[in-house]
């Protein structure tokens, strides 16, 4: 991948302030957000915005509570039991603590691409075609696949091939297939949770600059455990801890230590915790 | 690579003792089988204890006399003289009842487990339902036979309510004793589904019910439909619960449909087992063959439909 690095933080420097809260009506914003599983905190007073169009990479070592977060901004805990959030959190002003929250309609337009490719069993076309039919899509199929296809870097290798299985793929290839059918149903947000952990090198980098395509369209948030991925890819870095506080009581509940440009987060992070977990002292 | 001195391992008695339990567990295994096969011979030399007498190694001669033997049995009603007598009306009543509890049994139960897997919030209320079902499984099937009775054949008195003893009551009965079954089977299947299956779909902005209608439900077919016909099997083979409800001990009719009254197989079985005539014996040994035929049937069915839907997953 070229380095547009130097060339995004200029872009980004004057419209994102250094420190949040953050700029301009952030896409998904939380404010004091804390989350529950039964009786254990999660999540404390996390307040972060996502820019629109760009890439925010959460980072942090493990069981800090990142995929919780993910997870939080198309409510897919619900499905954990007993989790439940505090404070506020919204995605484009709606509110999203509420429980009479719309989720179908929240899916749709902030989807998902998880940590282990999971295709539906079925062929390269329905895998992508299912979620535009289940949503109402009325316009062309055929095109929409290719159209979905071609976005998520696919065509070309599956073109000939679109009714053989999902699984008859490879794990990269899977991995973008995932991607494809998020982007069949126009979402606007696309949450990624560790998207490169199950693959090799080679398709880490094709789904990298896939993502790098992708967000002139769309804001992307990716969990990472990988710095030099976070480094690579993302316009703004935010690095979750362990609460010591809690952590003496033998709870796990995750803060947010540093919410920076990525580039100023890398080369001077202000948090000693975030210097020390990017240079591998802690996590 | 050297041997470190605090260990004694002992390789040659630890794979003794592996044989051992290895042998152990095959003559387990043995035990069943043999069992069967004893069982079988019996039924089938107590089946071929009539005249004409073929010699015991004169296999295709008394094999031939089986089948004859066994397709005139399927042919002829029940009749006091054991030359006439056959299960003609109790194959016809089984498979009524066959057809009766898979469209009672077989929707309710698979609707159930799909609720409590899919849509049941885990709560107090779910535990005490997955508790009952479970105890249910193992209540004694007269007892159903007595539920049967009281709700479906009497009707608790409600003259116009009360079924008397058609196949409406016996099919009834039998869904009863067999949804636990078919509601334990089917939410086997359905938690054998991956979660990221699931989490994917929702993920898109799909309803539960869309979920479970385009990928769960097809993902745990071959599991469910394997559980279902195991119990439509169970449901075949009962006896007990049929005499509570009123199958009748001796029929010349053939059911009309099911509101008609009727017999089934395994009941016929145990009436001709009790007649004091020895020569009865040879009749209901051929029973046994008929219903032991029709059960191998469904097991085979259940295994071919898994066998198949395992491989199209795959593929």
């Amino acid at each position: 991948m070229p380095d547009p690095e130097g060339l995004m933080t200029l872009d980004v420097q004057p419209t994102i302030p250094a420190a949040p809260p953050t700029p301009p009506e952030p896409v998904l914003s939380a404010r004091s957000l804390s989350v529950w599983y039964g009786a254990s905190q999660a999540l404390k007073d996390i307040t972060i915005g996502i820019p629109r169009n760009q890439i925010t990479a959460l980072i942090g070592p493990s069981g800090c509570g990142k995929s919780t977060l993910l997870r939080c901004f198309n409510r897919m805990n619900d499905l954990i039991t007993g989790a439940r959030m505090d404070g506020e959190l919204a995605f484009e002003g709606q509110d999203l603590i509420s429980p009479l929250t719309d989720v179908i309609t929240l899916r749709r337009r902030v989807g998902m691409v998880f940590q282990k490719p999971n295709p539906f069993p079925k062929s390269i076309y329905q895998n992508v075609a299912w979620g535009a039919r289940i949503n109402g899509y009325q316009g062309d199929m055929d095109e929409l696949v290719e159209k979905s296809l071609r976005r998520a870097a696919l065509w070309d290798e599956v073109k000939n091939k679109l009714h053989r299985s999902g699984f008859d793929l490879s794990g990269g290839q899977q991995q973008r297939l995932c991607i494809a059918r998020t982007l069949a149903v126009e979402p606007e947000v696309i949450l990624m949770d560790e998207p490169c952990s199950a693959l090799d090198p080679i398709a880490t980098a094709k789904v990298e600059d896939l993502m790098d395509e992708l967000k002139s369209d769309y804001t992307i948030v990716i969990v990472t455990h990988n710095m030099q991925q976070a480094r690579r890819v993302s316009d703004l870095t935010a690095c979750l801890m362990l609460d010591e506080a809690a952590s003496k009581d033998g709870h796990r509940t995750g803060i947010v230590v540093e919410f920076n440009p990525t580039e100023l987060l890398f080369t001077t992070p202000k948090d000693p915790r975030t210097e020390a977990y990017i240079t591998g002292r802690i996590g | 690579m050297t041997q470190g001195t605090m260990y004694r391992s002992r390789v040659r008695r630890r794979r003794l003792t592996g044989r051992i339990f290895g042998v152990a567990c095959f003559l387990a295994t043995l035990t069943g089988v043999v069992f069967l096969t004893v069982l079988l011979g019996s039924v089938v030399t107590s089946a071929l204890s009539r005249p004409p007498d073929h010699p015991r190694y004169d296999l295709v001669g008394n094999g031939k006399e089986l089948t004859t033997y066994l397709i005139s049995l399927a042919g002829r009603f029940q009749r006091s003289q054991v030359a006439k007598a056959g299960f003609r009306a109790g194959i016809a009543g089984s498979l009524w009842l066959l057809g009766l509890v898979t469209t009672f049994a077989i929707p309710v139960g698979v609707g159930a487990a799909v609720y409590l897997e899919e849509f049941a919030a885990p709560g107090r209320l779910r535990t005490i339902i997955d508790t009952n079902i479970a105890n249910l499984a193992g209540v004694p099937s007269i007892v159903y036979g007595l539920l049967g009775l009281a709700v479906f054949v009497r009707a608790f008195g409600v003259k116009t309510l009360a079924m008397g003893p058609t196949l409406w009551a016996g099919g009834l009965t039998l869904s009863l004793l067999v949804l636990p079954i078919v509601v334990i089977a089917t939410r086997e299947a359905l938690r054998a589904v991956p979660k990221s299956l699931r989490h994917a779909a929702l993920g898109l902005g799909a309803t539960r019910w869309q979920v479970v209608r385009d990928h769960v439900l097809p993902s745990a077919l071959p599991g469910i439909l394997t559980g279902t016909i195991l119990a439509l099997s169970r449901a075949v083979g009962e006896t007990a619960p049929l005499l509570m409800v009123g199958a009748a001990g001796s029929t010349l009719r053939v059911p009309k449909g099911p509101s008609s009254g009727y017999t089934a197989l395994p009941v016929e079985i145990y009436n001709y087992a009790k007649e004091p005539d020895p020569a009865f014996a040879a009749v209901a040994a051929g029973g046994i063959l008929i219903l032991l035929a029709l059960l191998l049937t469904m097991n085979a069915a259940a295994i071919l439909i898994r066998n198949r839907y395992a491989r199209h997953a795959r593929s």
